[in-house]
């Protein structure tokens, strides 16, 4: 596949799809010839979404309903009052507002991070050539399908050691579990960003070389501005992952007041998934608000890198 | 395969690359590197004097932290990791301070943190999967010995009843004893007795006051009491002798390790019973029965944690099932997930179909939610007693929907059906775009059918460009922590073992619950053996697969 019709996949709306001559539909058309040509794909619409969105409403209804336990919840919207987000801010043994800070502030420094490094990493991989170049892209590819999770044990033993030493970055700290996420910075982020890069002619550079520009210049003043949809995307994909990771944060956030939105719901439910029904959907709600707005604000964006993923790698 | 085609040269770009210049850049030769490690002939221009600024700036910045690191690792003499630290920061230093070497100037950040936190930690797993390290088993066999002195402790029969005062010096507390025969002596914690002299006494012949020191009132030992109740004054310098200690701040008692420790033979004998543990060589104490002292320590037990994983009767068979679990679950979803996508985007691939737009945001709205609050989501429409599809859509049945062992499964994958759909439909939508369309022009003029075309035309395409994903599908899905950790827990719980092991447990699941579960002790050791089992079945099925998309692209 080559790289022209890679990128110009995601914004192709103009592509003809599905073969065949699509007739302009006569005013009026029997039933059956509609329903054949598009009815059924209205049906299966139709039912798609309803499997799709049913879960979502479900779970807006139970954090409108302050009943608040999960036989109250399956009336849909019988009842509508915020009493369940009222009593989600007002409990000092789960800071809910401090989970959702501190979900922000690891989320979008990791990111933030990610996306630097990530591009660094590019931009030697895409505009110079050394030894170990090749063997270093294949170790990348290669890492990626090892997941961090895996090594969580190690993870959470060497932080215990750190805290030995330097307690700021060790065990409960989210200093030392945004060092723990930088280290998969690299892999999947650093490929996607390769490929792109790799699309910025390389008569760019050569022109700016030829009027002096240092290699700092080129990477953040040509470089940088020509990839930004990229950054996007891998700034976005990295934030909604980490603030969807449960696993290493709940192994290295151990004190409440530091947890994330991941940790911290989850312990709603973990004990009483009943009782603390309408306030877990309350904050699921809440949760769920910025990572979907973010998502579908930036849809076409996050689509691109998604499909450039999978015929880049 | 795509993924290796972006590892050959473009051609492009090959032809400014002079061959010979590509093997020998590595920096051999510092000053023409820079020039010669830039794709083009030319070289990069000189630094500016703003860039040369803050690239001091910043890597002061960061070997000022590294010295404070070092620091500190130097108080705590944790030798090994200060000399593997010093490396590093000579290294990084090195980098950077260094004429040319450019790429490893950009790589060096984003590399560190893999090698540490990516690279470094595997190996580790891999260290610990050969150790018992858990519960009861976390430190050096000295540290254990001093902790089983120090907590086996039992009041020595019939040993007087010292009177005591609490003092206090420089915010430390003291105790004040004073033993029947009216001999004064003052201690504090972990500090043996020493007479002291020049003791104040009460009417009752107490010593309750002592020069340089502040006597506590009752108030302030009552405000105090946690930190007092602490206080083990030994009796001499040697731990068998015994400690002393206070419940109340006005008396103390005579306490003697009730287990004594003989280093010439390594034991410790009960001193009631007169039983003897010892070193059963894994790294604990054990009586002639087999009893283990709780109190353990790390050792080396070498293949113990894999052997046991494969041979204990309770780990071998539920182990068993969550492996062959895992694979089913991975497979299942990444084939459910696909056709389902596929179906989609074929259905929905028409430009002149009303409400598209419409049908596609909502479609996608799974995709957006988070992933961790989706199993939770489900759970409670799931649930058994009180969910909405028993109770309501269902109207009060009760079908074990997350409780029976099938069920339960079942309900797994059609979470993750929800979970992952959208991004198939976006990626199979992407891929069929992209899709030429002459071919299925020409096809349809020779007559073939839609599902012809699709069958035999569509699908192969797609299947090149979508195939590299499907595996990374599978790979992540074999890994799929959070729809099971929220939504069963890894329950229902096999019967035939009393480790919490579940029917839709997958394998990291079980790692986690096994090194940080409630209720059972930790065991890391087991935990990383399991780990590294993942490790070999995910760099297995990679190695595999990738050779096979690669076969797949070399026919097309």
């Amino acid at each position: 596949m080559s790289e022209a019709q890679v990128f110009t996949l995601p914004t192709s709306k103009d592509t003809a799809v599905d073969g065949g001559p699509a007739p302009l539909a006569p005013k009026r058309r029997p039933f059956g010839a509609w329903f054949k040509d598009k009815g059924w794909r209205h049906a299966v619409g139709i039912v798609t979404t309803i499997f799709a969105v049913f879960p979502l409403l479900y779970v807006l209804s139970a954090a409108l309903d302050s009943s608040g336990t999960l036989v109250g919840s399956n009336g849909l919207f019988t009842r509508i009052d915020p009493g369940n987000f009222i009593a989600l801010f007002n409990d000092p043994s789960r800071p809910f507002g401090r989970w959702f800070v501190n979900t922000l502030v690891v989320g979008v420094v990791t990111s933030a991070a990610t996306v630097f490094l990530g591009a660094m990493a590019a931009y030697a991989f895409s505009r110079m050539r050394f030894k170990g170049r090749r063997i270093g892209l294949l170790s990348l590819l290669l890492l990626q399908m090892f997941p961090q999770l895996l090594a969580v044990v190690a993870i959470f033993l060497l932080l215990s050691g750190i805290s030995q030493v330097i307690p700021a970055l060790g065990l409960g700290s989210q200093l030392g579990l945004i060092m723990v996420y930088l280290g998969g910075a690299l892999g999947v982020n650093t490929y996607l960003m390769y490929g792109f890069f790799n699309t910025v002619p390389q008569s760019l550079d050569e022109a700016a070389k030829i009027d002096g520009a240092s290699h700092v210049q080129i990477f953040f003043g040509i470089i940088l501005r020509l990839v930004t949809p990229i950054l996007a995307v891998v700034g976005l994909l990295a934030f909604i992952g980490i603030s969807s990771e449960f696993v290493i944060a709940s192994v290295v956030l151990t004190d409440p007041d530091s947890q994330t939105l991941a940790v911290g719901l989850y312990s709603y439910v973990a004990q009483q998934r009943s009782e603390n029904w309408g306030v877990f959907a309350a904050g699921a709600v809440i949760a769920s608000i910025p990572v979907m707005a973010l998502f579908l604000f930036l849809q076409k964006y996050i689509v691109s890198g998604l499909t450039a993923g999978s015929v880049k790698g | 395969m795509p993924k290796t085609d972006l590892l050959h040269e473009a051609p492009d770009t090959a032809a400014l690359a002079s061959s010979p210049g590509r093997g020998n850049t590595g920096g051999s030769s510092a000053g023409l590197s820079a020039g010669r490690a830039g794709r083009g002939n030319r070289r990069f221009g000189p630094d500016s004097l703003k860039g040369i600024i803050v690239k001091i700036v910043l890597l002061g910045l960061v070997d000022a932290l590294a010295v404070y690191v070092l620091m500190m690792l130097f108080l705590s003499q944790s030798w090994a990791a200060l000399a593997v630290s010093s490396l590093v920061v000579l290294a990084i230093n090195w980098i950077y301070l260094r004429k040319g070497g450019l790429p490893a100037k950009y790589l060096a950040p984003g590399v560190l943190f893999l090698l540490v936190f990516q690279v470094l930690v595997v190996f580790f797993s891999g260290y610990i999967a050969f150790t018992n390290y858990g519960d009861g088993h976390n430190s050096t066999k000295d540290d254990a010995i001093a902790a089983i002195q120090l907590t086996a402790q039992k009041r020595v029969p019939d040993s007087p009843a010292y009177k005591a005062s609490v003092l206090t010096k420089d915010n430390s507390f003291y105790l004040l004893f004073t033993d029947p025969s009216g001999k004064v002596q003052l201690g504090s914690n972990g500090e043996p007795l020493a007479d002291a002299p020049g003791a104040g006494k009460d009417s009752t012949g107490k010593a309750n006051s002592l020069p340089g020191y502040e006597t506590l009132a009752f108030q302030e030992i009552v405000a105090s009491q946690q930190e007092i109740l602490k206080i083990t004054v030994p009796v001499s310098d040697n731990p068998a002798d015994g400690t002393l200690r206070t419940a109340d701040g006005s008396s103390a008692y005579q306490f003697k390790p009730a287990l004594s420790f003989d280093a010439a033979t390594d034991t410790f004998t009960d001193t009631e019973t007169g039983a003897v543990y010892r070193d059963n060589g894994k790294g604990a104490f054990a009586d002639d029965n087999g009893q283990t002292l709780s109190t353990g320590w790390k050792i080396d037990v070498g293949m113990d944690n894999f052997a046991r994983a494969f041979t204990d009767p309770s780990l071998r068979g539920p182990l068993l099932g969550v492996i062959i679990w895992t694979f089913t679950f991975s497979v299942a979803s990444v084939a459910l997930t696909f056709v389902l996508g596929l179906f989609l985007a074929t259905t929905f691939n028409r430009e002149d179909l009303r409400g598209k737009k419409v049908y596609r945001i909502l479609m996608i709205l799974p995709y957006a939610f988070p992933a961790f609050l989706s199993g939770l989501v489900w759970s409670g429409i799931l649930n058994p007693e009180f969910g909405w599809l028993n109770q309501t859509l269902l109207g009060g049945a009760n079908i074990g929907w997350l409780t029976d062992p099938f069920l339960a499964k079942i309900s797994v994958l059609v979470v993750n059906l929800w979970l992952g759909f959208p991004y198939m439909f976006l990626v199979c939508t992407g891929a069929l775009q992209s899709l030429p369309t002459e071919l299925d022009e020409a096809a349809r003029m020779d007559g073939a059918s839609a599902w012809r075309v699709f069958r035999s035309i569509k699908l192969p395409l797609l299947l090149v460009s979508v195939a590299p994903l499907l595996i990374s599908s599978f790979a992540f899905n074999f890994n799929n922590f959070n729809v099971i950790y929220m939504l069963t827990g890894g329950g229902p719980r096999f019967a035939d073992t009393d480790r919490d092991i579940g029917a839709t447990d997958i394998l990291i699941t079980l790692v986690y619950k096994v090194a940080f579960g409630q209720g059972t002790g930790r065991d890391y050791g087991l935990a990383s053996a399991l780990a590294i089992i993942i490790f070999i079945i995910v760099a297995t099925i990679s190695a595999i697969s990738f050779k096979q998309t690669k076969a797949l692209e070399d026919v097309n």
